[in-house]
C-alpha cells in the first residue's frame, strides 16, 4: 500500500465538503460519533438533511463564521492506498492556503458546479496547481444530477478546460462527471451517464500512477545532521543525515559534496541498524563517505558530473504571504533545502494574475496572495535547482526576521 | 529496509521517513529540544523513530513525562524500561508537586488532565525547552486537522489557531522568540491504524494494558473505568471484572476501557478496522465534555 496525497479547493457552493465527506464516509474514516455531532448539529440548525460539510469545518471560529479558513488535513485509507486530503478554501484571498496545501500534493482536485461551467475559482485553482508543479489534475463536474446528466453540459465544460489547461503546466489530467451528493461517479461508476466511459473518482484515485513523477536520475542530497556517536562501539562513525530529495544514491558511487566541491565514494547507506543498497527519494538514510572530508548541515552530496551549481542570485515565482507588500531591498531570512541564508529583494518582475495569467509589468511590489516573479540575491551560494525539475531543491520559503513569521513561497526559475 | 527494485515505498516507510526528517531538523535547528513522552502508543511510536532517526548516536535529548499521580503503573514501567534501554535522561513534571508548590490550583473540581497543562508550561519554562515534540495526530480530532508540524506557542504557552504559520513542501520554520517555544508534531500525517501497523511491524514494547486483560471496572457515564483508589464509586455503580483493553492511555480517573478480547497487535488491528467510534471519543471523558473541548485545551498549551 502506498500514499497520496492530493489537495482540494473551493467554496461552501460547490460541494466541495459533501464530496469530501462522502469520501471519508465510503472509506470508513468517519466514525458514529463524528457522523451524530454532526447529524445533531445539522438537526440544531434546522437543516432537514445531515450537513457533511460539517465535517471538515474544524475550528469553533470557522464554524461560527460558516467559512473555512485554513488548509485542513483528512485522512483516509482504501485496501489499495492511504490518502492525505489537504483541503483548502477557494476564495482569492485565500490563494495562500492554496499555494500551501498544493505544496506537498501528487495530485489536485478542482471541482466545478456543473451548472456554472468554469469560474474564476476553478481557473486560479488549476493555474496555482500547475505552478506548484502537481503533476496530476483531476476535474470533477459536480452536481450533474442538477443538470440531468447531460452529456452536453459535461463535453462542453471539459472543452473549456482543457483549452484553459494548454496555457498551463498540466502533465496529467482527468475530467470526471459526478454527484457528490448522489454518489454518482464518486466511488462507483454511475449508471446515470452510460456515456461517460472513464472510472470513478474513487477508482482514478487509487490508481493513478505517482511513483514515476519522482525525479530518479539527479542525486541531490542535502545533508541534515552529522550523525556522531563517539561511543565505545562507534568511536569513528560519522554519518551524513538526510531525506534523498533526488537520484538515487548506492554504496561505491562517486559523489562530490557541495558548495566545498571535494569528492569523496559513498562508504555505505544506513537506514537504523540496517545497510540499504540504494536510497532514492523520499528516504530518509544516513549516508557513510570514504575519505574524511568536512561535511556540515546545509552541504549536498551529489554526483561529480551531475551537480547544481551554486549561486547567490535566484530567479523565483514567489507568493506572497503576509499583509506588508513585498518590496526591492527588503532584506529576508531564506531556507532551502537545510540551507539559511539572508537575502535581499533586487526586483519584482511582474505580478501574475492568477485568474487570466496576464502579467502585470508596471507593478514594484506585491501584496497578500499575489504572486509574482521576483529576483534576489543571497549572502551565501544557494544549491537551487529549477522548480520544474524538482520540487525539494527548486523551492525555498522567505521569513521575515524581526517576527519569525514565514511570509512567502518560492519556485526557482530554470 | 530492503532493496525495493521499483523505487517504491509503503506507505509506513513514506510516514516513517518523513517523521525522521522531522525529529533531524528539529535536532540541527534548536537549542533545547525535548520528547514530550506520555508511555501512549503513540509517545512510544515517537521514541522509535527518534531512536531511528540518530543512530548509533543516542537520542541528542531529554524526554519529559508530566506525571499526573493517576497514571496506571503498567505505563510507568513501559517508560522505564525505554528510557533505560535507550539511555536518555528522564524528566519528570509531577502534578503533585506543581500543587504542593502552588504552580496549578487544585479545587477538586479540575482535572488531573486538565492540570497537567500548568505543570507542562512551568517545565517547559523552568528547562528552558525551545522545542517539544508531542504525539497528536491530525485524525484525532477536529481541532487537530489544522494544526502543523511546527505549532508555535507564545510565551504564555498558548496557541492561536488564526495566526499560525504557513508550512510548505517539508521546509520547516523553526524561528521563535526568547521565551516562545515550538511544539512539534512528528506524528501529524499518521493514522491510529498506521501507529498499530508501524508498533507490530516494529515488534517493540508497549504497556500490557493497551491488550485485552482482566480488569476489574465499573461504569459511568458510558465508559468503562477501572477501579481504582484515586477514583472511588459513587452511588449505584458496581464493580465487575471484565476482560477489557485501553485503546489510549491517560489519567486513570478519566480513560475508560473498552470490552475486548484483543490480546494482540493482529486482533487490536482486525477491531480498529471495524470500529465506529474514535478512540477520544469513546474513551477519553476529558474529550467529551464539549464539541470544542480539544481546541479550548490546545489554545491554553495542551500537548
Amino acid at each position: 500500500m502506498d500514499l497520496l496525497r492530493f489537495a482540494t479547493a473551493g467554496s461552501v457552493d460547490d460541494g466541495k465538503s459533501t464530496l469530501i465527506g462522502r469520501l471519508l464516509l465510503d472509506a470508513k474514516a468517519i466514525f458514529e460519533d463524528q457522523l451524530e455531532a454532526v447529524e445533531a448539529t445539522s438537526h440544531a440548525k434546522g437543516y432537514d438533511y445531515t450537513d457533511l460539510a460539517l465535517l471538515t469545518d474544524g475550528l469553533r471560529s470557522e464554524r461560527e463564521q460558516g467559512i473555512t479558513i485554513d488548509v485542513a488535513y483528512r485522512y483516509f485509507a482504501t485496501p489499495k492506498r492511504k490518502f492525505i486530503i489537504a483541503d483548502t478554501p477557494g476564495h482569492v484571498q485565500y490563494t495562500r492556503n492554496m499555494v500551501t496545501g498544493a505544496s506537498t500534493a501528487n495530485l489536485g482536485l478542482v471541482l466545478v458546479d456543473a451548472r456554472n461551467g468554469l469560474t474564476e475559482q476553478s481557473r486560479r485553482h488549476a493555474v496555482i496547481l500547475s505552478l506548484l508543479r502537481v503533476p496530476h489534475i483531476v476535474l470533477a463536474v459536480n452536481k450533474m444530477d442538477l443538470v440531468d446528466y447531460d452529456q452536453e453540459v459535461f463535453d462542453r465544460i471539459e472543452r473549456d478546460f482543457t483549452s484553459f489547461a494548454t496555457k498551463l503546466s498540466v502533465p496529467d489530467l482527468e475530467v470526471i462527471p459526478i454527484s457528490a451528493l448522489q454518489g454518482d461517479n464518486v466511488v462507483t461508476r454511475s449508471t446515470n451517464m452510460p456515456w461517460y466511459e472513464g472510472s470513478s473518482l474513487m477508482h482514478h484515485l487509487e490508481h493513478v500512477h505517482v511513483a514515476s513523477d519522482r525525479d530518479l536520475i539527479d542525486t541531490r542530497f542535502p545533508v541534515q545532521y552529522v550523525v556522531r556517536p563517539k561511543s565505545d562501539d562507534f568511536h569513528d562513525y560519522r554519518g551524513y543525515a538526510g531525506r534523498v530529495a533526488g537520484g538515487v544514491l548506492k554504496p561505491g558511487d562517486d559523489v562530490v559534496v557541495l558548495p566545498s566541491g571535494m569528492p569523496s565514494r559513498i562508504a555505505g547507506i544506513d537506514s537504523f541498524d540496517q545497510e540499504v543498497t540504494e536510497a532514492f527519494p523520499p528516504m530518509s538514510v544516513t549516508v557513510r563517505l570514504e575519505d574524511d572530508v568536512d561535511v556540515s548541515r546545509g552541504d549536498m552530496i551529489c554526483r561529480p558530473s551531475n551537480a547544481p551549481t551554486p549561486t547567490q542570485d535566484i530567479d523565483a515565482m514567489v507568493c506572497w504571504m503576509t499583509n506588508e507588500p513585498l518590496r526591492p531591498r527588503q532584506k529576508l531570512a531564506i531556507k532551502h533545502t537545510t540551507r539559511t541564508a539572508r537575502a535581499m529583494i533586487s526586483d519584482v518582475k511582474y505580478r501574475l494574475d492568477v485568474n487570466t495569467l496576464h502579467r502585470d509589468q508596471d507593478t514594484r511590489e506585491l501584496g497578500l496572495n499575489e504572486i509574482g516573479r521576483v529576483t534576489m540575491r543571497t549572502t551565501s551560494p544557494l544549491l537551487v535547482d529549477p522548480y520544474a525539475k524538482n520540487r525539494t531543491t527548486g523551492s525555498f520559503i522567505l521569513v521575515d526576521e524581526a517576527t519569525g513569521v514565514t511570509v512567502g513561497a518560492g519556485m526557482i526559475n530554470g | 529496509m530492503q532493496t525495493h527494485t521499483d523505487y517504491r515505498m509503503s506507505q509506513l516507510d513514506e510516514l516513517e521517513s518523513e517523521s525522521i526528517h522531522i525529529f533531524r531538523e528539529v535536532a540541527a535547528e534548536f537549542e533545547k529540544p525535548v520528547l514530550m513522552f506520555s508511555g501512549g502508543k503513540d509517545s512510544i511510536t515517537m521514541m522509535r523513530l527518534a531512536e531511528k532517526a540518530f543512530y548509533p548516536a543516542k537520542l541528542p535529548f531529554p524526554v519529559l513525562q508530566v506525571d499526573t499521580g493517576y497514571d496506571f503503573p503498567e505505563v510507568l514501567e513501559t517508560r522505564d524500561r525505554w528510557v533505560d534501554r535507550l539511555g536518555v535522561r528522564l524528566v519528570v513534571a509531577s502534578v503533585e508537586q506543581a500543587i504542593a508548590d502552588g504552580i496549578v490550583v487544585d479545587d477538586g473540581r479540575t482535572s488531573r488532565n486538565r492540570l497537567q497543562i500548568g505543570t507542562l508550561l512551568h517545565a517547559i519554562e523552568e528547562e528552558g525547552f525551545t522545542a517539544a515534540f508531542g504525539g497528536g495526530r491530525r485524525d484525532e480530532e477536529k481541532a487537530r486537522a489544522k494544526e502543523r508540524i511546527y505549532s508555535h506557542r507564545d510565551e504564555f504557552g498558548q496557541w492561536d489557531p488564526k495566526n499560525q504559520r504557513p508550512e510548505l513542501w517539508s521546509l520547516y520554520n523553526g524561528r521563535i522568540h526568547a521565551g516562545e517555544h515550538m511544539r512539534i508534531f512528528p506524528l501529524s500525517n499518521w493514522t491510529e491504524l498506521d501507529i498499530w501497523h508501524y508498533l507490530r511491524r516494529e515488534d517493540v514494547e508497549i504497556p500490557s494494558i493497551y491488550f485485552a486483560h482482566q480488569r476489574r471496572v465499573f461504569e459511568r457515564d458510558g465508559m468503562l473505568l477501572t477501579e481504582s483508589e484515586y477514583n472511588p464509586c459513587r452511588e449505584g455503580e458496581t464493580v465487575s471484572e471484565r476482560t477489557v483493553r485501553f485503546r489510549t492511555v491517560g489519567d486513570l480517573t478519566l480513560t475508560g476501557c473498552i470490552e475486548s478480547t484483543a490480546d494482540s497487535y493482529d486482533a487490536i488491528i482486525e477491531e480498529i478496522s471495524v470500529a465506529r467510534v474514535t478512540e477520544r471519543g469513546a474513551t477519553r471523558g476529558d474529550d467529551r465534555f464539549s464539541e470544542a473541548a480539544m481546541e479550548d485545551r490546545k489554545k491554553e498549551g495542551y500537548f
